[in-house]
């Protein structure tokens, strides 16, 4: 690497003083955060992706990762609204299967924080990345995880089929695993079987062992007999998320097939007018529409608190590099950290250290 | 100089690789003070023997300080990261099997395969408030496997021994875990998932692909090698 930590920095303090300049209050974060926030949040994967450290008095913490989550809070604590922030400083990443990838980087945010119309404020901010990083020629991504989650949610299936498709919308492999398997394509397993087929099965449970009570088992095996019960989900459902996912085109054309989807799909709808309405609002803001890319899939896997819109920038001549800059709307996230709150929240992060090395 | 070839200081497993060595007319033994741990090699010139203990065989060959190590690929690939760049496998011992597996109490009898496991740890999560904890020492092992079979609301949490107790001890709700035979998992009430096990373990001799050779060793080692029939 042929950037040094004086340079990076620098260009993160250039693109935190752009940010503040448009408005946004700076703000600075704790390195070190409390492990279980992020791991509640994340799950036990985010050890892999981040370093946790014990800490006598505080149990474990961990090196940020990112500054999402003391952003929030602090915004949760003691922010006025609407707000708009601006940070930079370092994250840091454990690199277990790439050891080649920078483990300690700087990140340069702007998050809003404001209740007024969801598509301009997503605008807004997709506007100011894309001016800032105008110089680099990037190519821009864009997505939208809300589209996926309404053709989840408009789905003719039981509630506890989507609740489970819903909580696994993140993880590509295995929501398509359960897709497979709701529609009959993956055979039920014949332990599953035999457990349907005997209905005495909890009298041979044998010794109770451990804090999952019999209660629980049996709640599970009755979910398991309705579903079992509920039939295969439609070939044609399949088909229209299989649509829907594979929705990959400029944002003009993407939103015409996703209008024609919605046909099939009603509950489709809503999420395709907030789509419309953010097109009609980055073209109001100077985003040429029809050039820009939209993908249905992107921002599923490593984003996983991105619940609307979502964008990219890539540096297509490196494809080495990861992106330069990604972002999106968070609202989940605010309203799982704010105990139910609602604040919604969209914004995203450049990494100044790649911005110079496609200068070097 | 000399190729330094590490091996398990105690136990069957020192034991078992003496035996595997002197099968294929390689003496190895450990020096006259049981207290010492040096040992001499018979039958191959240019090899020293460096008794060690198992688990901190595959840290020595990625350090490059062994060149040759006798250990279990089950600590090879928890120790080491991207572990295939750092060692080369050049034999499979035939002794000291055991599968890395996870296990859950025999009583959940909805919970068979890592899907159920997955149902099982988001319903768990809604009415305990917490994560399913599974006790290990294997973290990155295990925490792969999940990831891979898309295990979702579980959390790990350090066993260093006596995991199979921990269950009835309500530390945890399930392990992964070594085991050969299976007992201890039936005696203290769990079963096996009917899944690929984390891992197939077995002693294996490794090389390692940071030690530097100095002149002669790479004959040393090449006649090592032939007589060990590899």
């Amino acid at each position: 690497m042929g950037v040094s930590i004086a340079a990076e920095k620098a260009e993160a303090e250039r693109l935190k003083a752009v940010f503040a300049e448009a408005g946004a209050l700076p703000l600075d974060c704790p390195v070190l955060q409390p492990a279980e926030t992020l791991l509640d949040l994340y799950g036990e994967d985010i050890r892999a992706r981040a370093y946790v450290t014990q800490d006598p008095s505080r149990g474990e913490v961990m090196l940020r990762p990112d500054f999402t989550v003391p952003v929030v809070q602090m915004h949760m604590s003691d922010g006025a609204e609407p707000a708009r922030y601006t940070y930079a400083g370092e994250v840091f990443r454990r690199q277990e299967q790439h050891p080649e990838r920078r483990s300690e980087y700087f990140q340069v945010g702007y998050e809003v924080f404001d209740r007024g119309d969801p598509a301009l404020l997503d605008a807004e901010v997709f506007a100011r990345f894309a001016q800032v990083l105008a110089p680099w020629g990037l190519r821009a991504v864009t997505g939208d995880m809300g589209i996926l989650a309404a053709a989840v949610a408009g789905l003719q299936i039981s509630e506890r089929r989507r609740a489970a498709l819903m909580r696994h919308i993140w993880r590509p492999r295995r929501f398509r695993a359960l897709l497979d398997r709701y529609s009959g394509k993956t055979p039920v397993p014949p332990s599953r079987a035999a457990l349907l087929a005997d209905p005495q099965a909890l009298d041979r449970a044998g010794v109770s062992v451990g804090l999952r009570s019999e209660a629980e088992v049996a709640a599970r095996i009755a979910a398991l007999r309705a579903d079992a019960a509920e039939g295969p989900l439609c070939r044609s459902q399949v088909d229209l998320i299989d649509t829907v996912l594979s929705v990959r085109e400029t944002c003009t054309y993407a939103l015409e097939h996703l209008h024609d989807i919605a046909v099939d799909l009603p509950g489709l709808v809503p999420a395709v007018e907030r789509f419309e309405r953010r097109c009609a609002a980055l073209a109001e803001a100077g985003i040429d529409v029809a050039q820009l890319d939209f993908e249905a899939s992107f921002g599923r896997t490593s984003m996983e608190y991105y619940d609307g819109f979502v964008f990219g920038f890539l540096a297509d001549r490196r494809p080495d590099l990861p992106p330069v800059a990604t972002g999106g709307r968070y609202d989940a996230l605010c309203r799982h950290l704010g105990g139910g709150r609602e604040i919604p929240a969209v914004g995203g992060v450049i990494r100044p250290g790649l911005l110079l090395e496609l200068t070097a | 100089m000399s190729i330094k070839l590490g091996v398990p200081s105690k136990g069957r497993l020192m034991e078992k690789t003496f035996d595997w060595f002197g099968a294929r007319g390689v003496g190895l033994s450990r020096s006259e003070s049981e207290r010492e741990y040096a040992g001499a090699v018979t039958g191959v010139e240019g090899v020293d023997l460096v008794l060690l203990s198992a688990g901190e065989i595959p840290r020595e060959l990625a350090a490059g300080r062994i060149h040759l190590g006798v250990t279990g690929t089950d600590l090879v690939r928890e120790k080491l990261v991207q572990w295939d760049q750092q060692v080369e496998p050049l034999a499979e011992l035939g002794f000291g099997q055991a599968d890395l597996i996870v296990a859950v109490p025999a009583c959940w009898i909805d919970v068979d395969t890592l899907d159920d496991l997955d149902a099982a740890a988001a319903a768990f999560r809604a009415r305990h408030g917490f994560r399913m904890r599974i006790a290990t020492k294997y973290h990155r092992l295990v925490r792969d496997y999940l990831r891979a079979g898309g295990v979702a609301d579980y959390q790990l949490v350090d066993s260093q021994g006596a995991t199979e107790g921990t269950v009835k001890n309500l530390t945890a709700e399930a392990v992964a875990d070594i085991t050969s035979t299976g007992e201890t998992l039936r005696a203290n009430h769990l079963k096996v998932l009917s899944e690929e096990p984390v891992l197939r373990s077995q002693a294996t001799l490794f090389r390692s692909r940071a030690a530097k050779m100095a002149p002669g060793d790479r004959e040393a080692l090449k006649a090592l090698c032939a007589t060990l029939g590899l």
